[in-house]
Formats: C-alpha cells, sequence, structure tokens
C-alpha cells in the first residue's frame, strides 16, 4: 500500500475530524463574547455547509504517462493522474461503490489554484507541490519525469485536493467542485468566470506595498513572520540535503569492508567464517540507508508545504495593503476633490492648483463655466464619496475575513509542525536501532571469530 | 613434559650449537657427529639426505623439537591458560615529559613483578623513553634472529603534522609500547634475554652494555654467508609468505577504508552541526512550536557529541592497531628470509661437501652440520612463533573488531536515547494540552 496514502488517509481522518469538532462546538455556542464571535462565525460557515471532505471521498489515486500535441502543436509527453471521489454517505452506510474518476493534469491544479487565489484573497490558499525537485541531494533525479518524483507529487496533489476540500470556505466553491467531477469542460467553465481579469497586476501590488500608509499592524506582523518562515524552511531544506549527502557516503563506504572482509575470509582458517558474515553484515547497512532516506523525503515534503504556505500567507498581508493603499488613494482623491470644490466655490485658494494660477495670470473664468465645473466636481464628489464606502467595505471584510483564516492557518501551522517534528524524531529513533540492529549482527560475528 | 628451567632450549641462538648440552645428555660429552642412528643416540645425528631437511627427521633434535612443540602447545592461546603459568608481569604506563637543553622527551614508567631466579628483585619499576625501547628491539632481533619479535609503534613523527607531546599522541603510543613489551614477556623464548632482562632492571640503561653482548653473540648468527641461493623453500613457509603478502594487502585496504569512514563522517559532522544551528534559529519567531524546534536542535547536538567521540576512538584504538600490524607483517618477512638465507647457505655448503667427499673421501665437515642444526632449529622455532602469532592475531582481531562494532552501538545509543526522550516529552506535552483544552 502506498505509503503516501496512509499518510494521506490520517490527514483525511483529521481534516474530516475537524470539521466533525468545529460544528460540535457550535451546538454549545450560546453566548457572544468578541472571540466567540469569531468562533462562532467559523462554526455556523462549517454548520451551514459543511467541509466537502465530509460529504465526499477524495483521492489521487494513480499517475500515467500520456502523449499529446501542446499548445504550439508539438508532441510532448506528461503525466496525468486519476482523480476518484465517493460519497461519504454510501460509505457510511457500508455500501462499497466504484468511485468516480477523472483525470487531470499538473497544470490544470495550477489553474484552480490561480482561481483560488484570485477569487478568495483573504484566504491562505493551501500550496500545490513543487513543479520541479529542488533541495534534492544527489542520489535522488531532478527530472520530473522520475518515478519517485512522480509518486511524490501524486501524494502531494492528493494532500492539496484534501486541503482545499476541508477548508470551510474553499469547500463550497462551485469551481472546484467542477474540477472533481467534471472532466473535459472544467477548463471553459474556469476562464467563464472571467477571474483572470480580476487578477491584481505585479505592478500595482507593488507599489502598493511601497506607498501603503496606515496598514493593520496585525498584517505587517504577520508578513514579516512569513518571511521568517520562508526563510527558515529553505534554509532548513538546503541543510538537510546536504546532511543526507554526507550520511549517504558514510553508510556506502562501510559497504567496503563487505567486500575486503570476504576477501580476507578466504586466507584465515578459524576465522574465515566470522570474518565472511560479517562482512554480509556490512553490506546489509550500507544498503539500509536508501529506505531511510527515502522515508525522509516525506518529512522534506511537509516541510516544503509550509515553504510555499508562507508564500500564501504573504500574498494575504500584501491584498491587505492593495485594498488599504486603494482605500487611502480613494480617501486622499475624495478629499481634494473636496477642497476643489471649496476652492471654486468660495474662491479661497488654500492649496496651490494649476487652475488657480491660471486665473490669476489670465483672469478669471466665465460666471457659467464655473457653475458647469462646480457641477461636475459634485458629480466627482459623489463618486468619491461612494468609491470611499466601497473601498472601505472592500477592505474592512477583507480584514476580519483574512484575520480568521489567518488565524486558522495558524493553528494548523502549529499542529502540523509540531507533528512533523515529532514524526521527524520517530524516524531517527528507527534509524538508530536499524544501526544498532546491523552492528550487533556484525558484532556477533565479530565473536565467533 | 616438565622440562625444568626452560631456558635450557637450546634452539635460542645465544650459544654456538655445538656448546650447548642437549636435555637428554647425561654430563659435559662434547657431541659427536655421526651419520645415521636413531633418535635413541645422544649424539647429533644427520640423518638427513640431500634435499632440505624437515624438522620431522629422525634424529635426536626430533627430541629438542618434541620438547619445543611441547612447550609451545602450552603456551599457544595465552588468553585461554591459566595466569598460573606465568611468572613475568609487565606494565607500562604513567608518561612524563622531560625538558633538557638539548631536548624535550617523553618516558614512561616500566614496572616489572616476577617470581623468576634470574632477577634479583621481585619487583621493578624504571623509566624508559621510546629510544630505550627502539634498542631492545633491535638487540632482541640481533640476538634472537629466528624468533618472531614483536613491533614498535612508528618511530617517526612528522614534526609539523603530529604533536609529538599532545595527550591523544603519547597515550596512543604508550599502549603500543606496553602491548609490545607484554608480549615479548609472554614469550617463552625471549623472555628470558637478558636484554629483556637489562631493560625491566636497570636503572640507566647504558647501551654501550649492549655492545659487549653484542660482540659475543653475533658470530653464529650473524654470519649468514651471502651469495647462497634457495633451492626448494617448503611448502608450508611457501604458504606462510603468501599469506603475509595478502595479509597485508588487506590490512591496508581495511585501513584506507577505516580513513575514508572517518573523513565522511567528519564532513557529515560539519554539516549536521549547522543544520541543527538552522533549527535554534527558527526558535525566534515561533510560540508553540519553540519547545519541538528547540528539542529537535538538542538532539542533533547530542547526536553530534556522540558522532565526534566515535571519530576519536577509532583514530586513537583502531587506525594504530592495524599499522602496527602491518610492522609486525614487515618483521615476519624479514625473519621468513633470514631463514631462506640459512637453508640455502646450508643447501651451498652441502653440496661442495659432498663433491668433496666425492672426490677425496673425506668426512661431512662440522660447518654442513652446524649449518643443518641452524636451519632445523630455525624452521622449528619459526614454525611455534607462528603458530603463536597466528592465536594472537586471531585474538586481537577479534578484539579490534568487536570494540569497533561496540563504539558504533554506542554511539547510535546515545542519538536514540535522546530522541525517545524528546518524543516523549513532546506527546505528554501534547496530551496535557488536550486536557487542558476540553476542560
Amino acid at each position: 500500500m502506498r505509503r503516501g496514502s496512509e499518510e494521506a488517509t490520517s490527514v483525511k481522518r483529521r481534516m474530516a475530524e475537524d470539521g466533525r469538532d468545529e460544528s460540535v462546538a457550535a451546538d454549545d455556542d450560546s453566548q457572544h463574547t468578541a472571540e466567540d464571535g469569531r468562533n462562532g462565525l467559523n462554526n455556523t460557515m462549517v454548520e451551514e455547509s459543511p467541509t466537502l471532505l465530509r460529504r465526499m471521498e477524495i483521492c489521487v489515486a494513480e499517475a500515467e504517462k500520456r502523449s499529446g500535441k501542446n499548445a504550439v502543436n508539438m508532441q510532448e509527453t506528461f503525466t496525468v493522474y486519476l482523480i476518484e471521489t465517493r460519497p461519504m454517505d454510501a460509505l457510511a452506510e457500508g455500501r462499497n461503490p466504484a468511485p468516480d474518476s477523472l483525470w487531470r493534469r499538473y497544470s490544470e491544479f495550477e489553474l484552480l489554484r490561480n482561481y483560488l487565489l484570485v477569487s478568495f484573497p483573504y484566504i491562505v490558499v493551501p500550496p500545490l507541490p513543487e513543479k520541479r525537485a529542488e533541495f534534492v541531494w544527489h542520489k535522488l533525479s531532478a527530472d520530473n519525469m522520475d518515478p519517485d518524483f512522480v509518486e511524490r507529487r501524486r501524494v502531494g496533489l492528493e494532500n492539496f485536493l484534501l486541503r482545499v476540500a476541508s477548508h470551510p470556505v474553499l469547500s463550497n466553491d462551485e469551481i472546484l467542485h467542477h474540477f472533481l467531477t467534471e472532466e473535459h469542460s472544467w477548463k471553459e467553465v474556469v476562464y467563464e468566470t472571467g477571474f483572470q481579469a480580476k487578477a491584481d497586476s505585479r505592478l500595482k501590488a507593488l507599489s502598493a506595498t511601497f506607498r501603503v500608509r496606515n496598514p493593520d499592524k496585525r498584517f505587517m506582523d504577520m508578513k514579516h513572520y512569513s518571511d521568517e518562515l520562508q526563510s527558515h524552511t529553505s534554509q532548513l531544506l538546503r541543510a538537510r540535503a546536504r546532511v543526507a549527502d554526507r550520511l549517504y557516503g558514510v553508510y556506502k563506504v562501510h559497504g567496503n569492508y563487505g567486500r575486503v572482509f570476504s576477501e580476507w575470509s578466504a586466507i584465515e582458517r578459524e576465522m574465515g567464517d566470522g570474518l565472511q558474515s560479517a562482512g554480509h553484515h556490512m553490506d546489509a547497512y550500507a544498503a539500509s540507508i536508501d529506505d531511510i532516506l527515502e522515508e525522509e523525503e516525506h518529512y522534506a515534503d511537509q516541510l516544503k508545504e509550509y515553504l510555499f504556505y508562507a508564500e500564501a500567507l504573504r500574498a494575504v498581508c500584501r491584498k491587505h495593503e492593495l485594498t488599504q493603499f486603494e482605500l487611502e488613494m480613494a480617501t486622499q482623491d475624495l478629499i481634494s476633490k473636496k477642497q476643489q470644490h471649496e476652492e471654486l466655490s468660495t474662491g479661497i485658494v488654500r492649496t496651490f492648483s494649476f487652475k488657480g494660477m491660471t486665473n490669476k495670470l489670465f483672469g478669471q473664468e466665465a460666471p457659467e463655466q464655473r457653475e458647469a465645473r462646480l457641477k461636475l466636481l459634485e458629480e466627482l464628489i459623489e463618486e468619491g464619496e461612494e468609491a470611499v464606502k466601497d473601498k472601505t467595505v472592500e477592505c474592512e471584510e477583507h480584514v476580519e475575513k483574512a484575520w480568521v483564516d489567518v488565524q486558522r492557518f495558524k493553528e494548523q501551522k502549529d499542529k502540523d509542525l509540531r507533528e512533523a517534528l515529532i514524526n521527524y524524531a520517530v524516524m531517527q529513533v528507527s534509524m538508530c536501532k536499524k544501526g544498532i540492529q546491523m552492528w550487533s549482527n556484525a558484532k556477533e560475528c565479530f565473536l565467533k571469530m | 613434559m616438565s622440562v625444568g628451567a626452560p631456558r635450557a632450549l637450546a634452539s635460542s641462538g645465544q650459544k654456538p650449537i655445538t656448546e650447548i648440552l642437549h636435555p637428554l645428555s647425561a654430563a659435559e660429552e662434547p657431541l659427536s657427529v655421526t651419520i645415521g642412528g636413531d633418535k635413541q643416540e645422544v649424539a647429533l645425528t644427520n640423518g638427513t639426505p640431500v634435499e632440505t631437511s624437515s624438522p620431522a627427521s629422525t634424529s635426536s633434535l626430533f627430541n629438542r623439537l618434541q620438547l619445543d612443540d611441547d612447550l609451545e602447545a602450552d603456551v599457544r592461546d595465552p588468553y585461554a591458560d591459566s595466569t598460573e603459568m606465568r611468572d613475568l608481569f609487565v606494565t607500562v604506563d604513567d608518561p612524563k615529559k622531560h625538558v633538557s637543553t638539548m631536548e624535550t622527551y617523553i618516558t614512561y614508567r616500566v614496572s616489572t613483578k616476577t617470581s623468576r631466579v634470574e632477577f634479583d628483585l621481585p619487583e621493578y619499576c624504571v623509566r624508559r623513553r621510546y629510544q630505550d625501547f627502539d634498542w631492545l628491539r633491535i638487540k632482541l632481533e640481533d640476538s634472537q634472529p629466528t624468533h618472531l619479535i614483536p613491533p614498535l609503534p612508528e618511530k617517526f613523527v612528522m614534526k609539523g603534522v603530529v604533536d609529538r607531546f599532545s595527550e591523544e599522541f603519547v597515550e596512543t603510543r604508550m599502549k603500543a609500547l606496553d602491548k609490545f613489551l607484554k608480549r615479548v614477556a609472554d614469550h617463552p623464548v625471549l623472555s628470558f634475554n637478558p636484554h629483556l632482562t637489562a631493560f625491566l632492571t636497570v636503572k640507566d640503561l647504558n647501551k654501550r652494555q649492549g655492545l659487549a653482548l653484542l660482540s659475543k653473540v653475533g658470530e653464529s648468527v650473524k654470519h649468514v654467508a651471502g651469495g647462497y641461493k634457495l633451492r626448494a623453500r617448503p611448502a608450508e613457509f611457501c604458504a606462510m609468505g603468501e599469506y603475509l603478502d595478502t595479509f597485508n594487502q588487506k590490512l591496508g585496504t581495511i585501513d584506507r577504508i577505516a580513513q575514508r569512514i572517518l573523513k565522511e563522517q567528519s564532513e557529515y559532522l560539519t554539516e549536521l552541526r549547522e543544520y541543527g544551528g538552522v533549527y535554534s534559529s527558527w526558535v525566534g519567531s515561533e510560540e508553540e512550536l519553540r519547545r519541538p524546534l528547540e528539542g529537535v536542535a538538542g538532539c542533533v547536538t547530542t547526536s553530534c557529541g556522540a558522532l565526534e567521540d566515535l571519530g576519536d576512538n577509532m583514530s586513537l584504538d583502531f587506525l594504530p592497531v592495524l599499522r602496527e600490524y602491518v610492522l609486525y607483517l614487515e618483521s615476519i618477512k624479514n625473519v621468513l628470509r633470514k631463514r631462506d638465507q640459512s637453508q640455502a647457505e646450508y643447501e651451498g655448503r652441502l653440496e661442495a661437501a659432498i663433491l668433496r667427499k666425492q672426490e677425496d673421501r673425506t668426512p661431512m665437515p662440522l660447518e654442513v652440520e652446524k649449518c643443518q642444526d641452524k636451519v632445523e632449529c630455525f624452521n622449528a622455532d619459526l614454525k611455534a612463533d607462528w603458530e603463536r602469532w597466528q592465536s594472537n592475531k586471531r585474538h586481537d582481531f577479534k578484539q579490534l573488531l568487536t570494540s569497533m562494532a561496540d563504539r558504533n552501538i554506542n554511539s547510535y545509543e546515545k542519538s536514540q536515547a535522546a530522541w525517545e526522550s524528546l518524543i516523549t516529552l513532546l506527546q505528554d506535552k501534547q496530551t496535557e494540552d488536550k486536557t487542558s483544552e476540553t476542560n
């Protein structure tokens, strides 16, 4: 049984349980404090629309190689992944229906995620497994077609779907549902949402980061934290890869003992048997590192998920900067228009304006023109006030919803990483035990020499 | 069969063979040379044909050889027999640095406990430096050329590369010197060598003393005439030579592997330390994850310490022993060569004598008899020493490899303990948190 699926199953169970726990808590909820309010929001979201995962079992069962023509009509090879879904109620009743299934490419997953990023800018959207193999230690190949890489990607894609389908907000999305159920028409449906047009331009976002004046401190702190998280996880992944490389070398060199003991045993009388068997154990020791390091890849994958999660967190913070900036701009714009209006109507020039200057230089304009301008300004001011209202709502809504999800993310991260660290310790214990076993076996042979 | 004082073994090259009393002889009858005869005769016989003699030739020599073999059999496994047999105990310890205007050097305390009559006192305590051990070894080699002399640790160390006065170096050297002396003291023939006695007892070891002895001892043994070519080496000595060559090769390989492992482990250690550091630096930006991150960093540090100890131990205990055996092999090969030379000389002389006899019927000259004796004694000594060396070697390597395994196990155990206690700590905290949540 695939190890990834085992872990995915336990993650699934946990995610499903989380969903259930939250809804259970909601039943007990009676009083409303500020904190309860936030929790209540969470819980009611869950209660009203239970996460998709509770209704449906999802897994990415297989991967297959396909050939086809790409956008520029050239032949290419790519991998497709089989998504299987089954209704939970059927399983609960003990029936075992055949799953519905469809095939998806990595690029389709990317499309789904981009849609979610644009449509839910206040959500820390779960990341996809890496596009290209990075942080590899020498034995692993960086080739996307490598079967081990494909397998780990399969697990990663399943993990992504489970995260999304168990998210209190994301799991309700129709496009997600389509993705899981409609193989062929899905792409058109996604494009039809016009989400690509709604995406914020990079330039706009960058400009906002630099020029925003009063961003919410909590989000600034979160942004700083996302930088820290990214930095530490990537440092850790790099260091771990180097350690794996070295450890591999240490174990493999011991294999040479196997050969020399075997050769040596040929010229010995009483010592021969002991040496020979000890040599075999040395060979086994050298070979044992392969499994050990393969298992450790899973830990690396968990770290990678949070490395990419850090970026998703930063994206939410930047969205806040953008909405705040746009609000500030709109407010500023309204103020300036009001000022212009005031100047025009009272004749008092408070601030420098080009019109004011030209009036001074070339004389006042005609009263009809002034009226027209005043009228225009009043319309603009009305529009401006609407804009400020809209922007304020947008900003406040984003802050409110984002803060909820950021808290949810923080809890999830603490839990996941803690578990990952404990599992890492378990792996280390297992490695030590194996090492002790091997050397004890060799020792027994030495004693028989 | 008890032989009284073992020193009566005539196979030691202390006196010319003709002057040594046969253990079974009644009185100081001069040994006469006769051709033919059986082993009951007191006199030396020369019943050997023209071909090379073998230790199993039917001569009264056979008796002596029997005695040798019996005695050797008693001490074949020195570690299995009771220490009641041993009456000479030596130890090398307590290194001290001596600084003089001319030079700086280390001396070691050599302690002796014995019940042997050759020693005036039952206990001795002297201080010796490496030079003195070297002197002893040369003397032993010269005076007992038919025996395998244990090796000393390497004499020369590159002054820039190795610190001759570092604790590790001195300790390693001292252990090797101790082993050397113990091996000599346990040897049934070498332990009675007067040079050893002088080494163990004389306060101020006057090296010129040795020269006087040397002049007496030297002739019969050192006089190995060159120019004689060996016709056919007995199969068992061929086998010894081949074994030594192959074994030497394998030891060299093992040494290289061990050094490579040390290098790889050291590089692994460097990366591991940096890796632990990353966990430590991550702690700063986390709250809930602080404890597990700190815990992992701590375990990594513990593992680093265990690994460092492992590397140090291997450097200090494993590699030097390997190198010692390589030196041992070299010295054994030298002894084999000398044996070949002695056999070649005998054959040469025998051939010449036979030719002369055919010409003018002169009886077999005495030198030829002496040569034959020499060869047969040499072969006997060598065979006996070879067996004991094989047995010692087996024991030494069993111990060496077993302790290598133990050290690796120990290293893993330390690491495992650290990780397991972390898991317990974190899981306890987890259940603790869960119960406080539901409350």
